[in-house]
């Protein structure tokens, strides 16, 4: 080699093209090996937290989401999670066509609510055509009834202190019954609804029949099924593990499913 | 790691109708790669070999890929991944390609067959893990996008732009594009102070890159957030929808598989060591003439 070259450099040089020739192979096994180690994981988790700090700070948060027309609607709604909840309670539910499910609407309201599928009915509805898109990466196209989720929780009186609304479901997976949570942009977002109707029917059980949440600037899993109650609270730290999720808790989901 | 001796300069142009010595010991080295240049291409190497790796899992979570604002299991797939009982396979369109072994049906380290789309081996992490891959993805999403910006700002203001990577006149005619395709296929290099400068493929390459691949994949991958649409829906529109955006984001992913691969050849080809240096320190030296070309 040239005198020209320290032999600093081409120690460097040396080293560097070795590691860009078998960059993969460690980069591969190295990434399996700090995948589970803490300070990895915080960093991991940045870009979900930048996500949704750059969303709620630089973009509209009564953006609405897309809506439809019947002409866009997917030809088969496909479910996912649930399909029919397992338990003596709700098979009886089922059979008489939901007509004593209760929902409750507690923790930080000033009115305590307890509301039947009629009075969720009576109140105003909102219907909407959008695109319900899965964490996996399917979407599909459908038309939803349902009661404005903010409508609720005005009747009930939501407290300012109540930062988060916890949702609770009937169907139990392994360990635990599902729940989700969001904060309050998304769920006084005019778009946020209960739904009882899909596709102009009764929603169906795999679809998470009596009723389902629908939080369209999210992705499905946040969009709880199988609804028993709504609480609203001021820190996520006591609903299940802290994360504010059933798969948030237990693989590792984003709690904000924006992105 | 600039070398103390010389000041942060751009490459020279070589003087006109100038030529190259043959006799001279020492070859002479001009400063090639900036700082901010040598910085971006090691930082996205690092980034887009695991965003690649990273979509990949996330690809093995739904191995289909669709045209338009829907698209799930009963919908038409233009392309799809799959096993069926003894097979892996690729289908694009009508076009079926059995892949056992690699796609859709392979074996992992510890001798299991598995059936998901992408093997162990070229996904992170190396076991089905939607949610792991997420964190990696979005995480790393940000260091691209980041990055990216940066680069181009820097490459307009700081004259990388105009001066390395602007296409000349003459660079334009079908002539020169066609001889300079001619010297790549033959593998003849430039050399002396030819090669201090980027040819009209490489110009090309690197601007197509820059400026149309990586702000594709940046724009899809946005297109494919929910919260994002909210803000943004003309996305949809331009993408057609964003099952669309998501084949274009998959497609796109290839292209720069396809770019690297010939940049790794390219490399290769030209002579890794000096290659690799310049891109290290920033120092390239001009490969010397042969006797009679040139």
């Amino acid at each position: 080699m040239s005198d020209l070259v320290l032999p600093r450099r081409e120690l460097i040089l040396r080293a560097g093209g070795l590691v860009a020739a078998a960059g993969a192979l460690p980069l591969l096994s190295g990434c399996d090996a700090i995948n589970g180690v803490e300070p990895v994981r915080k960093i991991l988790s940045l870009g979900e937290e930048m996500h949704f700090a750059s969303q709620r700070a630089l973009t509209n948060r009564d953006a609405l989401a897309r809506e439809f027309t019947r002409a866009d609607l997917s030809p088969v709604f496909r479910s996912n999670g649930t399909r029919m909840p397992a338990g003596a309670d709700y098979a009886v539910h089922a059979r008489r066509g939901f007509a004593d499910w209760r929902v409750a609407v507690r923790g930080l309201v000033a009115r305590p609510l307890s509301l039947s599928m009629a009075d969720i009915r009576a109140m105003p509805q909102r219907t909407q055509i959008t695109r319900h898109d899965c964490v996996e990466g399917w979407s599909a196209i459908g038309e939803w009834i349902g009661v404005p989720l903010r409508s609720v929780l005005a009747a009930a009186g939501l407290r300012d202190s109540a930062r988060y609304i916890v949702f609770r479901c009937a169907d139990r997976i392994g360990d635990a019954d599902y729940y989700e949570s969001c904060d309050r942009v998304d769920a006084l977002h005019p778009q946020t609804i209960l739904a009882w109707a899909l596709n102009g029917e009764v929603l169906p059980i795999a679809n998470g029949a009596p009723l389902r949440l629908r939080i369209e600037r999210q992705l499905g899993y946040k969009h709880a099924k199988y609804l028993t109650a709504i609480e609203a609270v001021d820190s996520l730290d006591q609903v299940g593990a802290g994360k504010g999720g059933y798969w948030e808790d237990r693989v590792d989901y984003e709690w904000y499913a924006g992105i | 790691m600039a070398p103390p001796d010389t000041p942060d300069a751009p490459p020279q142009p070589p003087p006109a109708g100038s030529t190259v010595s043959h006799d001279r010991a020492a070859p002479r080295r001009v400063y090639r790669h900036r700082l901010p240049t040598r910085i971006w291409h090691w930082t996205n190497a690092l980034t887009l070999l695991v965003l690649l790796m990273s979509g990949l899992m996330i690809f093995n979570a739904h191995p289909r890929l669709y045209w338009g604002q829907y698209g799930a299991n009963y919908d038409h797939a233009w392309l799809a991944i799959g096993a069926t009982e003894k097979t892996g396979f690729l289908r694009v369109g009508s076009l079926r390609v059995e892949t056992t072994g690699v796609l859709g049906r392979w074996t992992d380290k510890d001798g299991v067959e598995q059936t998901w789309a992408f093997p162990g081996w070229a996904t992170i992490p190396t076991r089905y893990s939607l949610a792991d891959a997420r964190r990696w993805h979005l995480t790393f999403a940000w260091a691209l996008a980041i990055a990216l910006t940066l680069y181009m700002l820097w490459t307009a203001v700081g004259g990388h732009l105009r001066r390395d990577l602007q296409v000349r006149r003459g660079e334009w005619s079908p002539r020169h594009i066609w001889q300079d395709v001619k010297d790549h296929a033959r593998l003849r290099f430039p050399t002396g102070e030819a090669a201090a400068r980027y040819n009209i493929l490489q110009k090309l390459s690197y601007i197509g890159v820059i400026f149309v691949l990586l702000p594709l994949i940046i724009a899809t991958g946005l297109t494919m957030s929910p919260g994002f649409n909210a803000t943004a829906p003309w996305l949809l529109d331009l993408f057609g929808g964003r099952q669309s955006a998501r084949s274009i984001h998959f497609i796109v992913a290839w292209l720069l598989v396809a770019f690297f691969l010939v940049h790794i050849a390219m490399v290769l080809l030209a002579g890794p060591v000096n290659e690799v240096r310049s891109m290290l320190t920033g120092w390239f030296r001009l490969p010397e003439a042969k006797d009679g070309s040139e």
